[in-house]
């Protein structure tokens, strides 16, 4: 009996430093493991970084500019504090709408123009049916379906 | 809810994303509940002929039952 | 390993037991299983209604988060098991274990395929390196590892043990994933369904969702008590009980029977 706890108290313990040890890493590498930074983290930046990163948000409503000659369009990814102008010349995923989530991947040139060269839409957790968002819209609630930033 | 039965197999034009997904998951329960039928028809053969053999040879086996 | 009356709740550790409660129990697992899964589907295919942004797609839901959380509660339960069997050298515990982990393996491959087949359409990609993703594929490649340890150890108990070991110093990575997409911006959303809050979704989405994740305990318990039944067997099969639950013997080494004596066992116990 008395070795049988002994070796689960090991057992145990071991687990609980190599919790504490696994939080610590995470912790030091926070920055590797965010997929995006929000444009007020971009904004609060001395100096721009000049290498590709990506850049998370909600579409801005009513900033979506498509070019008619081309592919390209143009709109603003803000988290409601912070926007930056995004400009992108390829094919938007289907889920690209004004007021919904996007993730871009590109790099921030001096005049604060976001190129990207890939947009992702990212979705928010709520499932609904399409009479229901209309019935939040009707409310007077246009935002309350994009949370989670 | 949906038109016909051209209409569910589309999904609105999400089928092969829908199908892909429900597919893949119909194929590997259907093997695993499969290979371990097999195993289990594996393992029992393998016992009755063991017992079948150790029977022959006198009784030999322990009353205390392993692990 | 023979039943200790005094610790009750060991009683199941006795091979027999658990091989009578297996057969008693299996049957009505895949009878649940079977129904609420039709139920699930037909719910989630003929109720509920499209997402208002996501068309139809949103119905991968249905098979990915079930088979996401059953990955993640498996490989919990696998963990703990890990844990008996290391630390009070409980053998049917090692059998639990690795009886649990190709099913685990599973689950958690067909949340990834699904997963991304569900990413295609909605974020406009397969597969991104964020923190909810990787750690997924991790979860995956630490079952696989757990069967390979097993696999490749030519003595079992030394096998055995390197993989409850690594089992256990994996499970860091369950509480990983599933906070990942609060601890950290993830190209994949936060949670839908919480203990504490309401779930955000349609009342029907979510009765297809909890039928679907029902099925899936279901189906998980009734393969993985079958194959921890399957691998006591082969793991003992010349013990005196193994021949006397299986061939019907109420004495040990009366093995002569005219015909085939296991047939009529085999036939009772085949789900």
């Amino acid at each position: 009996m008395k070795r049988r706890n002994k070796r689960l108290g090991i057992v145990v313990s071991a687990l609980a430093g190599l919790g504490i040890a696994t939080a610590l890493v995470l912790n030091a590498f926070q920055d590797a493991l965010v997929f995006f930074i929000t444009p007020s983290e971009v904004m609060a930046k001395t100096e721009m970084p000049e290498r590709n990163f990506r850049i998370g948000g909600l579409v801005e409503e009513g900033s979506v500019i498509r070019d008619p000659q081309s592919t390209e369009v143009t709109f603003r990814v803000t988290d409601t504090a912070e926007s930056v102008t995004v400009v992108f010349d390829g094919i938007l995923p289907d889920l690209f709408r004004e007021g919904q989530g996007v993730v871009a991947e590109g790099r921030i040139g001096p005049d604060h123009v976001f190129r990207a060269y890939n947009v992702m839409a990212r979705h928010d957790e709520n499932y609904m049916p399409a009479e229901a968002q209309e019935a939040i819209e009707r409310a007077g609630h246009p935002g309350d379906a994009a949370g989670g930033y | 809810m949906w038109d016909g039965i051209g209409d569910f197999l589309a999904m609105g034009g999400h089928g092969p994303w829908v199908w892909g997904s429900y597919g893949a998951a119909l194929v590997l329960f259907l093997a695993e509940v499969l290979l371990l039928a097999r195993r289990r028809q594996r393992v029992y053969r393998m016992i009755r002929r063991r017992a079948r053999a150790a029977g022959m040879s006198g009784p030999s086996m322990n009353e205390g039952g392993g692990a | 390993m023979s039943a200790r009356p005094r610790i009750r709740w060991f009683r199941f550790s006795s091979p027999p037991a658990f091989h009578a409660l297996v057969d008693r129990l299996v049957p009505w697992l895949w009878g649940g299983a079977a129904l609420l899964a039709v139920a699930g589907l037909y719910v989630g295919f003929f109720v509920a209604p499209p997402d208002y942004q996501q068309g139809n797609s949103y119905r991968i839901m249905f098979l990915h988060v079930p088979t996401a959380w059953m990955g993640m509660f498996l490989y919990l339960l696998m963990a703990i098991y890990a844990i008996i069997h290391l630390a009070w050298r409980v053998r049917l515990a090692d059998v639990m274990a690795r009886s649990l982990a190709p099913t685990g393996a599973l689950m958690t491959a067909l949340a990834l395929w699904t997963g991304s087949l569900w990413g295609a359409p909605t974020w406009g990609t397969y597969w991104v390196w964020d923190a909810r993703l990787t750690s997924s594929l991790i979860l995956l490649f630490l079952f696989l590892g757990y069967l390979a340890l097993h696999a490749a150890a030519t003595d079992r108990e030394k096998g055995g043990r390197a993989a409850s070991l690594l089992a256990i110093v994996g499970v860091v990575n369950v509480p990983i994933i599933y906070f990942s997409v609060k601890w950290w911006n993830t190209l994949h959303q936060g949670m839908s369904v919480t203990a504490t809050d309401a779930p955000s979704m349609a009342p029907s989405m979510f009765a297809a969702l909890l039928l679907m994740t029902l099925a899936c305990w279901l189906y998980a318990a009734a393969i993985g008590l079958r194959r921890a039944q399957v691998e006591a067997l082969e793991r003992s099969a010349d013990a005196g009980w193994v021949r006397r639950v299986m061939l019907g013997e109420t004495d040990a080494g009366t093995g002569q029977h005219d015909g085939d004596p296991g047939s009529a066992v085999l036939e009772r116990g085949r789900h």
